[in-house]
């Protein structure tokens, strides 16, 4: 069979999805549009992002010890801690005080940060966790100062570890058990 | 003439140099209406892939002469990388080339990792070679796209974006990011592949696959796009060699060079079973078509490298201060844009002490004073369509 | 029984009724295929949907799109022409409501049954010409100097295939009327597509020439210059062009749908029956969704030729060709 020429075979392609995106469901099937287009009507219908998505990043308060080093490690300098010395009862009756790190203040503002991920890697306590929840924009910028009890919300928001796959040596992690 | 640095401790070539360079930028802004007229075809424009100046001096529709001006969208990234640490270096450096995501960290990381003297496991190195190659997929995918928009088809960019989408999906479920993934670390990567990741990469292959097969249809075989891109452009192999052009602009002139089987790297892409395209005609038409198959290439090494994916550990040991001991590297790969090389010099400290960073767009865009001679209006924007830069990368 | 109806009300009146339905049967169909062809199958052609917020699938999009543009600030630019950038929009409105004059829309509904109908038609196309070219002049912006330089240059090649390509239409009716173009191809039997394949090809493309659409867009080339003639202009005279330009559209899908489709006839019903009065515009415009579609098509599948090739195609391969159309359809029509 010759070839046709090339500008009735581009022809064919835009036709073909026309016909695609109009008749998902093939010639027979009602014309849907809505359906067969690949975009996706947001805020009317919402595609969950994957779980590993850096959507915005959750603190869980009781592994938190100030040690300061996502502050330090971060790029954009945009997290803000305070934190005070407290004696906390000794372990055993007849011991020393210990002095444990209080956390004050845990500020991230999410207008600076680059959402790339090494505070959550640096932490040593595994205190801050990826949520990939995304919707958070404000209408002031001072609003996107996420504090303590904020970044403690977003842990619902976690999701758990998926397993690897086949072949894989690394352990799967766990979430901490929601702080009282 | 004033001795504009009459004040400055310098001696006389120095002075020379300077007051050169100072009528060099004169001459380039001032509009000297003498023969033809003069064009500026930037830095704000729907052509130019982000904020690049074109000084094009035109006798009607013909340019006499066209000077692209850079530095627009510089961001100091190579001054930047002296008060960073390793790990935070490797985030910043994802947005060199936005559209190539990880391959940005790769040649950095080896450079590291050569400096260390640590390797990386196998099982590492596959998916950072299986990551990598799906940064190519993505960057190529909005190249074969945009240059048809370019050329005025304004359906193909729509199918490039829409297919595109399976590619970063994938690309997001294993690393966080779409764009700037983040994943390469100093040893190896950061995290092993979520469960049914490799299936759906695979099915998400095929999907690009069939977009290259559109792509041959709806822009490779139109007469039109044929007939604005053959003969346009043309640039012979001994010139694409002399001016440092490089990846598929090289390839597209005839001349067989791909850092992947050229260059010793520990990435995996010695044990593939892969293919150099090369195309001798050295126009627009040949570097589009070089692109074309450079593309569905990628997608076999993707799914090889996915079906023989070792067992084992992603991460080597290293310490948890990164702090990489004296001495200089230079690791350079085969970018989806060209060749990007870091070259970088430690003392031994937390932060590198210098990393020099060769791009290719830069080096591409070098040659396009000498190209764009002599050309019709239209054939700016199809030349350099072809030639393929994004901004970050000229400018960093 | 309209006939009768325009002698017995008074002159004025008939004419306010005719503009009246003049401007509506001009801004109608614009408005139909923005919304058909360039909001809801381009978005499909591309995978994609299209405006749906405004209205049940975006249907009033076109009505934000105009409340927009009528807010916009006016802006000259300081060194034009005012008179000259101002008038530029009304002059190409002006050829694309006068086209639509000579459009029959059944046996005895017309706005001006002229004798000279398509010669008028063809002649009043060409004034477009000088409405881009006052648009680039007086824009003062080196962009739009080319962008009308080269509409120029394409608008003035392409209308002789344009006009060529209708005169074999015309030879085969015999008239240069509209109406009897059509009563001529409702007495020949089949509708003037077939024997005039060849004129109606090239008819198609010079129309997608003169309307400056992809891939003859060179005028308004994107990539290059940004929109061509049309960078310096905002809010309602932007929104001027965007009308002339799919009114444009309509109207020469129209005069196609005439002289090779048949106009307002349907196979097997009797063109002089009165109820064709009344069936007959609907009719045409059905026939003028389908060119506009054809046009569409190729404007959204094909990148955009270059200036020299736009007119090598034009001087060098659509002049002969249509030329030999005329002396084969001439031969014929002596010969039999």
């Amino acid at each position: 069979m010759p070839q046709l020429p090339g500008m009735l075979v581009g022809l064919g392609v835009t036709a073909k999805t026309f016909f695609k995106t109009v008749f998902p469901d093939g010639p027979t099937g009602p014309p849907s549009p809505s359906k067969g287009a690949h975009t996706i009507q947001y805020p009317h219908v919402k595609e969950a992002p994957p779980d590993r998505a850096r959507g915005v990043i959750a603190l869980h308060h009781d592994n938190c010890t100030a040690c300061m080093l996502c502050a330090r490690e971060c790029p954009d300098w945009c997290i803000y801690i305070e934190g005070h010395k407290e004696l906390a009862p000794p372990r055993r009756a007849g011991g020393k005080p210990r002095k444990k790190n209080k956390l004050d203040r845990f500020d991230i503002d999410f207008a600076l940060c680059m959402y790339c991920g090494i505070c959550v890697e640096v932490c040593p306590f595994d205190a801050l966790f990826w949520s990939p929840e995304f919707e958070f924009s404000e209408m002031k910028i001072a609003d996107m100062l996420h504090d303590k009890e904020r970044l403690a919300d977003w842990m619902h928001t976690v999701p758990e570890y998926p397993a690897y796959e086949a072949g894989s040596e690394v352990k799967v992690k766990k979430l901490p058990s929601p702080s009282s | 003439m004033t001795d504009v640095t009459a004040d400055l401790d310098i001696n006389d070539s120095e002075q020379l140099r300077y007051i050169a360079a100072q009528a060099a930028d004169a001459r380039v802004n001032v509009e000297l209406e003498t023969e033809g007229m003069t064009l500026n075809i930037g830095p704000q424009h729907p052509a130019t892939h982000g904020t690049l100046r074109i000084v094009a001096r035109l006798d009607g529709e013909l340019v006499i002469s066209a000077e692209p001006i850079m530095g627009y969208m510089h961001r100091g990234y190579e001054k930047l990388t002296e008060v960073r640490t390793y790990p935070q270096v490797t985030t910043l450096i994802n947005r060199i080339d936005w559209v190539g995501s990880f391959a940005n960290e790769v040649p950095f990381i080896l450079a590291a990792e050569e400096l260390m003297e640590v390797e990386a496991p196998p099982r590492a190195q596959y998916i950072r070679t299986a990551l990598f190659e799906m940064g190519r997929i993505a960057n190529i995918m909005l190249f074969l796209g945009d240059m048809a928009v370019q050329l005025g088809g304004v359906t193909a960019i729509f199918y490039a974006f829409r297919d595109r989408e399976f590619v970063l999906n994938q690309i997001e479920s294993a690393t966080g990011g779409r764009f700037h993934p983040n994943f390469n670390r100093i040893g190896g990567v950061k995290d092993d592949l979520p469960a049914g990741w490799i299936a759906e990469t695979k099915s998400s292959m095929q999907k690009v696959r069939d977009f290259c097969d559109e792509m041959e249809d709806l822009v490779v075989g139109n007469e039109i796009f044929q007939s604005r891109c053959r003969g346009v452009g043309v640039i012979p192999a001994e010139k694409a060699l002399e001016y440092g052009l490089s990846g598929a602009n090289l390839r597209g002139s005839g001349v067989d060079w791909d850092l992947r089987r050229d260059e010793d790297s520990p990435l995996a892409w010695k044990d593939l079973d892969w293919k150099v395209w090369t195309h001798p005609d050295g126009d627009s038409f040949s570097r589009y078509w070089v692109r074309l198959q450079e593309t569905r290439e990628a997608t076999y090494m993707v799914e090889q490298l996915l079906d023989g994916l070792p067992s084992g550990p992603i991460m080597a040991k290293v310490p948890r201060i990164i702090k990489v001991p004296a001495g200089e590297s230079y690791v350079q790969t085969e970018n989806p844009l060209g060749a990007m090389g870091y070259y970088v010099v430690s003392k031994g400290e937390l932060t590198p002490f210098r990393v020099k960073i060769r791009t290719a767009s830069f080096s591409n865009m070098s040659i396009s004073p000498w190209l764009l001679e002599g050309v019709y209006v239209p054939d700016i924007a199809t030349i350099l369509a072809s030639l393929y830069f994004i901004l970050g990368d000229i400018d960093r | 029984m309209l006939a009768s109806l325009a002698f017995t009300s008074p002159y004025w009146l008939d004419t306010v009724v005719k503009i009246v339905i003049g401007l509506v049967a001009v801004l109608l169909p614009t408005g139909a295929l923005v919304y058909l062809f360039l909001f809801k199958m381009m978005s499909f052609m591309q995978s994609r949907l299209g405006p749906m917020e405004t209205g049940p699938h975006g249907q009033l999009q076109l009505l934000a799109e105009f409340g927009k543009f009528l807010q916009k600030e006016d802006i000259f630019p300081s060194k034009a022409d005012r008179f000259v950038f101002a008038a530029a929009p009304f002059v190409v409105l002006v050829s694309t409501f006068m086209l639509v004059l000579v459009l029959p829309g059944g046996p005895d509904t017309h706005f001006v049954d002229l004798n000279t109908g398509i010669y008028f038609a063809m002649a009043v196309s060409s004034i477009s010409v000088i409405g881009i070219l006052m648009a680039g002049w007086g824009s003062a912006s080196k962009y739009s100097l080319l962008g009308g330089i080269r509409a120029a240059g394409q608008l003035i090649a392409y209308e002789l295939p344009l006009v060529l390509s209708v005169v074999g239409v015309v030879i085969m009716a015999g008239t240069l009327n509209m109406k009897g173009i059509v009563a001529a191809q409702a007495d020949f039997g089949v509708w003037f597509i077939i024997p005039q394949f060849i004129g109606f090809l090239i008819f198609l493309v010079a129309i997608q020439a003169e309307l400056t659409q992809p891939p003859f867009d060179m005028p308004v080339a994107e990539s290059e210059l940004v929109t061509g003639y049309l960078t310096e202009y905002s809010g309602i005279r932007f929104l001027l062009f965007f009308i002339g330009e799919f009114a444009t559209a309509a109207v020469f899908s129209a005069i196609g749908a005439t002289l090779f489709l048949g106009g307002w006839t349907i196979p097997f019903v009797d063109a002089n029956a009165e109820i064709m009065d009344y069936i007959g515009p609907l009719v045409l415009a059905a026939k003028m969704v389908f060119i506009a579609f054809l046009i569409f098509w190729f404007r959204i599948t094909y990148p955009r030729f270059r200036e020299d090739q736009l007119q090598r195609l034009a001087w060098k391969f659509m002049i002969p060709l249509s030329l030999l159309n005329i002396v084969v359809t001439a031969i014929f029509k002596v010969a039999f």
